[in-house]
């Protein structure tokens, strides 16, 4: 009886859509509650760049210090200027938000495993769409939307000016990101995230076959991020704190875990089409070796922010538009001549 | 496959949620006590003079995304391309190539207009 159960068409069909609704919801959590150890971590690694402590007081060594962030963020005020556009201004944040984390719906973290107890295969990752990388770029492309609307929608000077410049920053540089992702397609011959990590199985990693093209994506990611050195849109010496001058409490909040939830994703893409995603010595499981991949990169773009001065806004544009799309171009030239 | 897409509307919709949910706590928990000085736009402490949404942008913005508009489109005929160069060949290869140049020809345009220049 349970077997003829199992087996009908219908339920199997509802058993596959329950097991993506848990694993949206388990992702979606553990992104969300990301920028909790992530705040702490980049607050210690600067501490401890700059011959200091870092947070110490909240916790045994400040461990609980996001915490304490977190709460009292919750309880600020929210404030509308009056001058704002208000339903913008409200709902800028989240649709910056929801793009950065729509990314991780075709994200792989790992190949098949198999639950113990109810003895069924689960994929790591929500689904492997035919057109995974293409629809990782467009939707990443996205939360600029957010930042342009909550820059203008604020009716601040600095917040308008933080936009565009973010804007500017996003665009340009989403060119030379995307060539970069072509070459890689080119070697591997498919757009699937899935596809490429099992094609560098074996340690045949992309960093080896695109070299100039890793050095692209790692720049341009950068950029697209809006991290040190080209975090020009928010820029304290002259912005005051750009595109969110004017934003308080949890919309606030919102913005910055749009950034961390950004870093995340460009980290998790450098792994899965340079590193070779869980690819790696045998004596891990594969997603360990691809946690450990991308805190490792996770780590460096902190460890950037606190080394490198920043950028001015006509060196950025330079850099993007003079010196990386040119170079990409030819990046995509050398690798059709060695593919075909 | 249509399932493959259902994820994303399913995250979508959970973040839309988890969102207005932290809001809504934190609407019961803030205080609010607004007053003009409070609510005015930023600008140093001064009065805020005139309004910032007029449109006072530099052109060079509107420029730069026009130029994006041109490669971004490139980008998009390059994925398919890139996907099946390998089974198609050097005529794909020199067809692309044909059509790079031209965009080329048109950044190198934009660069000795003085489009890239900011100053």
């Amino acid at each position: 009886m349970f077997e003829l159960f199992i087996s009908n068409p219908l339920v199997l069909m509802m058993i596959e859509v329950l097991v993506i609704c848990i694993k949206v919801v388990v992702v979606t959590l553990v992104v969300f509650s990301l920028p909790l150890p992530l705040t702490y971590i980049e607050r210690k690694v600067a501490g401890h760049i700059q011959v200091r402590l870092g947070p110490y007081r909240v916790g045994p060594h400040g461990i609980l210090q996001p915490l304490a962030d977190m709460i009292k963020l919750i309880f600020k005020e929210d404030i509308i200027p009056y001058k704002a556009d208000p339903w913008l201004f409200k709902i800028a944040p989240i649709i910056a938000m929801v793009p950065a984390f729509a990314v991780f719906a075709t994200i792989p973290f790992g190949e098949k495993v198999t639950i113990p107890f109810i003895d069924k295969e689960v994929t790591l990752y929500i689904s492997d769409m035919d057109t995974g990388i293409l629809y990782v770029l467009a939707i990443a492309g996205l939360s600029v939307y957010g930042i342009i609307l909550g820059g203008w929608a604020s009716n601040s000077k600095y917040a308008l000016l933080g936009g565009l410049r973010s804007s500017a920053q996003m665009i340009s540089y989403e060119l030379a990101l995307s060539f970069a992702c072509i070459g890689v397609v080119m070697v591997v011959n498919s757009l699937s995230l899935v596809d490429i990590v099992r094609a560098q199985s074996g340690w045949h990693w992309n960093i080896l076959y695109q070299p100039l093209g890793f050095v692209i994506f790692a720049i341009a990611g950068l950029a697209e991020i809006n991290r040190i050195p080209f975090d020009l849109p928010e820029d304290e010496g002259t912005l005051g704190a750009g595109y969110h001058a004017e934003y308080s409490s949890m919309r606030f909040a919102f913005f910055m875990l749009t950034e961390y939830v950004a870093m995340v994703s460009m980290s998790v893409l450098m792994v899965i089409l340079f590193f070779g995603g869980w690819d790696g010595p045998g004596f891990l499981p594969g997603i360990v070796w691809f946690l450990i991949k991308v805190a490792f990169i996770i780590y460096v773009i902190i460890w950037t922010r606190f080394t490198y001065p920043r950028y001015r806004y006509d060196q950025l544009m330079t850099i993007g538009w003079k010196i990386l799309l040119p170079l990409s171009l030819l990046n995509i030239l050398i690798t059709g001549l060695v593919v075909i | 496959m249509l399932i493959t897409y259902l994820p994303v509307l399913l995250i979508v919709g959970f973040v839309i949620f988890m969102a207005t949910m932290v809001l809504f706590v934190n609407s019961l928990v803030s205080p609010k006590k607004p007053f003009r000085e409070k609510l005015s736009p930023w600008e140093c402490g001064m009065e805020p003079i005139g309004n910032a949404d007029a449109g006072h942008f530099k052109v060079h913005f509107f420029v730069i995304a026009i130029l994006f508009i041109v490669f971004d489109v490139e980008t998009l005929f390059l994925f398919p391309w890139a996907v099946v160069l390998r089974d198609m060949g050097l005529v794909a290869f020199v067809e692309m190539f044909i059509f790079i140049s031209i965009l080329a020809i048109g950044l190198v345009y934009a660069w000795k207009k003085g489009a890239l220049e900011w100053v």
